[in-house]
């Protein structure tokens, strides 16, 4: 989005020589060497890395795309993909509706909106591994929520969200949208205090209800809030691990696992770089598949404006 | 709504603070702020019981007898294996790596930030564009080189190696926020300085960097939480006498052997939370300012 925001390049119309800027050259080496070596440099060469049969070290025995062919013959990769791809859907629905309505509610002038707003977000502060040990406690079967509600005398209550392989990854969704909607709720309230007060007096002399001015007018008009909001959803989603690592560690049996872990595990547990490489390379291309859109809605969009 | 804006009488409508629709209104954003305020509520209580008081159920209940033995156990007593003095390690492990990852990022970060607003030369936005594509990359596929990088510089496993990945991974956003923050200022003054002839270095200490504070504010408290809730890169490239707060809190949780001590646990999590809390209570909306720039990356 800032990106966009590009500023007229200030055009030098001095000599472009080696020597000029040398200072500012100097500068930019570690963003150089970031750019080059680590991001560009990096990334190709564990795309490369994935073509070989590396174990334990890597070598340059390469094996075209067996690793490949292994990595969606594994059961425990394909679980990983249909955990992520549920857990991503449902965290991009849940998201938006959620902080939208919190945002909306919020900004129907009320009082003790910087207290509201101060619980919503403060979550967010907290790192994954935090949001995923306490929400594993609430969710512990034997002594959180469920024996609660059965100490009310609700005996044949059951919520036990972590121990049950079809309703794990919901157990996870909770724990992430607890921690991440804040987020999108302020990025979405700032969204709505840029909308005209005038869009409001113009719906009200219409006739519109409220409701319906939101999903009719104002949606409409925040698409830019909400594309961003969900790039930065869906960047979060393909990160996913500490959270799956510190509340239920893939469990039970292998019916959390996520991507990221697998690649985790193969590169630094299982000894087996090459499936690492293979199934990293796949989570790279998951993330150009979304980019590119985003991009060309973002960037072909101005082009047209 | 719209019915009054048509028929009802002119003026303003008085404020009635019980109408149906505010009791819907501030119902659900309590009811809501239950669901948020719940764990931090649990954790606190939880970590302030003894452990038959947990045994005999009821997590939401207050502590009937407040101790505070089970946060002492966490910070100076907890065990991961065969070590078993608590989390202390880890927070120091933890500062350790902190306090020179945000100075060297941010410091990095901005002059990369003044260099590319002012002095731009051949090049500097291709590789600007380069850095801000990688913030979108999954760490995993860097993962690997990384460990080779660090392994030939001798810093695999040392504070050190963490606190130079942390910089490269935070460059891109950093850069990104002083690049914005450095191009909107007004170009006069660079230029006025250039005329006194002031140098890259002389304009970046005397002009550039008096007027940044706000900025740096922004991009420390961004540093701050981000680098002390990292999990990922603690746990790749440290080794256990190293480990931040994080990895350990995890290995003492999650740790199989022995009885489970709920409250132990739960004190332990919230010593892990309470920097990046402390934090964003203290900076208000800064804090908001400072995650809705590293938001918008890209």
């Amino acid at each position: 989005m800032t990106l966009a925001s590009d500023i007229p390049a200030q055009t030098s119309k001095r000599p472009t020589r080696l020597f000029h800027n040398l200072m500012a050259k100097i500068a930019s080496i570690p963003m150089i060497l970031t750019a080059l070596v680590v991001f560009l440099g990096g990334t190709t060469w564990t795309i490369v890395y994935s073509f070989t049969g590396s174990r334990m070290l890597p070598r340059t025995n390469w094996v075209g795309f067996d690793q490949y062919e292994r990595l969606w013959s594994s059961d425990r990769w394909i679980v990983s993909i249909k955990n992520l791809a549920l857990y991503g859907v449902c965290s991009m629905v849940f998201t938006l509706v959620i902080a939208f309505t919190l945002a909306a509610l919020l900004d129907r002038k009320i009082r003790f909106e910087g207290a509201f707003r101060t619980i919503f977000l403060y979550p967010f502060a907290l790192s994954f591994v935090v949001t995923g040990l306490a929400w594993q406690w609430i969710l512990n079967p034997d002594f959180g929520l469920q024996s609660v509600v059965r100490g009310w005398g609700w005996e044949s209550f059951t919520f036990n969200p972590l121990n049950d392989p079809n309703t794990v990854m919901f157990g996870l969704l909770i724990a992430g949208l607890w921690q991440g909607t804040g987020l999108i709720m302020c990025i979405m309230l700032a969204g709505l205090r840029g909308i005209d007060e005038d869009i409001w007096k113009a719906a009200r002399v219409d006739g519109i209800g409220t409701i319906k001015t939101y999903l009719v007018v104002i949606i409409p008009m925040m698409r830019p809030v909400f594309i961003t909001s969900l790039v930065l959803i869906a960047s979060g989603i393909i990160k996913l691990y500490d959270l799956v690592v510190a509340q239920t560690n893939g469990g039970p049996g292998i019916s959390s696992e996520v991507p990221a872990k697998y690649v985790i595990e193969y590169m630094f547990r299982a000894q087996n770089l090459g499936q690492g490489f293979a199934a990293s390379t796949m989570m790279l291309v998951s993330v150009v598949i979304i980019l590119i859109p985003w991009a060309y809605l973002e960037f072909g969009g101005k082009k047209r404006g | 709504m719209a019915d009054t804006a048509l028929h009802g009488p002119k003026g303003p409508k008085p404020k009635k603070m019980l109408s149906r629709g505010n009791i819907m209104l501030y119902g659900t954003l309590i009811v809501v702020s239950m669901y948020y305020l719940l764990p931090l509520y649990v954790m606190v209580v939880t970590s302030l019981k003894g452990m038959p008081e947990i045994r005999m159920g009821n997590v939401f209940g207050p502590p009937m007898e407040i101790t505070f033995e089970p946060w002492v156990k966490a910070w100076s007593g907890a065990c991961t294996g065969i070590n078993c003095d608590g989390l202390s390690r880890g927070f120091w492990n933890s500062v350790q790596i902190l306090i020179p990852s945000v100075l060297l990022s941010i410091t990095i970060a901005s002059v990369n930030g003044y260099a590319l607003a002012n002095w731009r030369f051949k090049g500097s936005e291709v590789f600007f564009t380069i850095l801000i594509i990688g913030a979108f990359i999954p760490y995993q596929t860097m993962l690997y080189p990384i460990v080779i990088m660090l392994r030939e510089i001798g810093l695999m496993g040392d504070l050190w190696g963490l606190v130079l990945v942390h910089t490269v991974f935070g460059m891109p956003i950093l850069t990104l926020l002083f690049r914005n923050y450095f191009t909107a200022m007004p170009e006069e003054l660079f230029k006025a300085a250039r005329v006194d002839g002031a140098g890259f270095w002389g304009i970046y200490f005397q002009i550039m960097l008096p007027m940044a504070l706000p900025i740096f504010v922004v991009a420390i408290i961004l540093q701050v939480t981000g680098i002390w809730n990292d999990f990922l890169f603690g746990v790749i490239y440290t080794k256990p006498a190293t480990y931040p707060m994080t990895v350990q809190l995890n290995n003492i949780v999650n740790s199989v052997q022995g009885v489970k001590e709920y409250n132990v646990n739960m004190a332990a999590t919230l010593l892990t939370g309470l920097v990046p809390l402390v934090i964003y209570f203290a900076s208000g909306k800064l804090f908001v300012r400072g995650i809705a720039a590293g938001a918008v990356k890209g």
